[in-house]
């Protein structure tokens, strides 16, 4: 369902120029839910950014759903939407949700707007209620909720999520978790998921890649991930940092290049 | 054994609304010696209020009331502001979760820090030694750099160093790490540790992560809607017996649990009741 080769994505010019992803390649079968996970700079956003046609400086191959995301296909945005971070700053503060909701149907020329943008409300768990309020009236479980519909308004194929709980509480984080895959389910989605948090990952998905400066460190899946044996020191490291604070551990930690 | 360096009891925080007075925390309790306090909880429950009444920096608005508000023998509630500015920053420092907004982006950090000490001798040389404390490898480049300059860790390791200049008794910590990489996060942990085992330093470390907590600090308190629902040792927060913890916990998904759902939290207006 997604296929990426040799990405390499370049910012600036000349001698200031940072490559923020190296020849990064993986694959993604239609109906599998793939992870991205490293630390801040790793460049897991970036490639989520080219996947979703937010990035044009890019040089290699990505595919999504049979579609080149290089040519600005007009089928994009049907087979892949995007959910951000943080839903505090994702959604618009003056448009009212139903404004939200339909403004993917108007651009794509699809009708039926009211009754759509009502059914994704319950499919999200909200309800028709939360049609007319703005999202200052909403929590912060709610608005991601509310940018979930909105991703799901087209009913695209695949879904790239961007950190899409790491700004909410925990309890808020298991119903958004439990809502994403009730939704891969209903929807025979295909997830990409870009996180730093291991055990979200480890929830989520069934196969991952854990980037390190630009690059895939390595490719494992979950089981692999859960027996905690991964194949590199990096890798390793990551794990042992995320068990909670320990002296050793703290004292152990080196800079991989 | 002596006084505790902190004694908090039946704290509130009132701010006045078009609707009637609202409670944002009520009836805080605990005593602090030289150890590390966690108050864990989750946003609107009250953990960053509580750590800011210790030094009273509370919106003007904001109604502070306490039977006990006591710092090393000190009556907080009824010190004067003159008294208060004496107790800032000297004896009882607060780092705050975002370097770039606690930092002034047009000083130069280094600066920043000695501005900390600058009624000791040698300001400067003081900085550059807080510098290398919190492990930053060429601190007379640093010194210079402005805050846009320096990188998220490095931000929250000035901050910790600026803090941490006037050896105060008392450091809180608000989400200090939660802007870190896990693995940066580690190194402001030992940073901060050593100075509690060095010095003898009490540290309040507020925070939602419960494993951070669990495994850093040695007390903590669980607080929710205002209140502390309750108080354990560290180690055994796994152990936790009200359900608020409990759910909490629950919540979190592991990397080797393979739960297909997790369980969402149930709340209870009991919790509430005074």
């Amino acid at each position: 369902m997604i296929h990426v080769r040799d990405l390499t994505v370049t910012f600036g010019q000349g001698t200031r120029s940072v490559r923020a992803a190296r020849d990064v390649s993986f694959t993604v079968a239609k109906g599998e839910s793939f992870g991205l996970v490293g630390e801040s700079g790793s460049g897991k956003s970036t490639v989520l950014r080219v996947l979703a046609g937010l990035n044009p400086y890019w040089t290699g191959e990505a595919t999504v759903g049979g579609v080149a995301v290089a040519g600005r296909d007009a089928r994009l945005p049907r087979m892949v939407q995007m959910v951000f971070q943080d839903p505090y700053a994702s959604l618009h503060p003056r448009h009212t949700v139903d404004r939200a909701l339909s403004e993917p149907l108007e651009i794509q020329g699809i009708g039926d707007v009211g009754p759509r943008v009502e059914r994704a409300l319950t499919d999200v768990g909200l309800g028709p209620a939360f049609r007319f309020r703005y999202p200052n009236q909403l929590s912060g479980g709610q608005r991601q909720r509310v940018a979930i519909a909105r991703a799901l308004m087209l009913e695209p194929k695949v879904l790239l999520l961007d950190e899409p709980t790491s700004a909410l509480d925990v309890s808020v984080q298991a119903e958004i978790l439990n809502l994403l895959r009730r939704l891969r389910q209903a929807h025979g989605l295909t997830l990409l998921l870009v996180s730093h948090n291991l055990a979200v990952i480890a929830h989520m998905c069934d196969r991952l890649a854990v980037m390190n400066r630009g690059q895939v460190v390595e490719e494992m899946d979950v089981a692999t991930l859960r027996r905690q044996e991964p194949r590199e020191a990096y890798t390793r490291q990551l794990l042992l940092a995320s068990r909670g604070y320990d002296r050793e551990v703290a004292a152990g930690i080196v800079t991989y290049d | 054994m002596s006084t505790p360096l902190l004694e908090v009891e039946d704290l509130r925080v009132t701010f006045p609304t078009p609707t009637g007075p609202f409670h944002a925390v009520r009836g805080v309790s605990f005593t602090l010696g030289r150890e590390r306090l966690g108050i864990v909880g989750e946003s609107g429950s009250g953990k960053s209020l509580t750590g800011r009444s210790l030094l009273r920096l509370l919106p003007a608005h904001a109604k502070l009331e306490a039977r006990r508000l006591r710092f090393d023998g000190k009556d907080l509630l009824t010190a004067s502001p003159r008294e208060m500015r004496a107790l800032r920053g000297k004896r009882i420092s607060l780092v705050l979760q975002d370097p770039k907004y606690s930092l002034n982006p047009v000083m130069r950090v280094g600066e920043q820090i000695a501005e900390a000490v600058r009624d000791r001798g040698d300001p400067k040389r003081r900085a550059l030694e807080m510098l290398e404390a919190v492990r930053i490898r060429d601190p007379e480049r640093v010194y210079g750099l402005y805050p846009h300059e320096v990188s998220g860790g490095m931000g929250q390791r000035i901050m910790i160093a600026m803090m941490l200049a006037p050896e105060p008794d008392l450091l809180i910590a608000d989400e200090p790490t939660s802007a870190l990489d896990v693995t940066v996060q580690m190194q402001v942990l030992a940073i901060l540790d050593d100075l509690v085992a060095k010095r003898g330093m009490g540290l309040i470390f507020i925070s939602h992560d419960l494993d951070l907590v669990s495994s850093f600090c040695d007390r903590v308190l669980v607080m929710y809607g205002g209140r502390v629902m309750e108080e354990r040792h560290a180690r055994d927060l796994r152990a936790a017996t009200h359900p608020y913890t409990r759910g909490l916990l629950n919540s979190l998904p592991r990397i080797d649990d393979d739960r297909a759902e997790l369980p969402t939290l149930q709340r209870d207006p009991e919790w509430l009741k005074e």
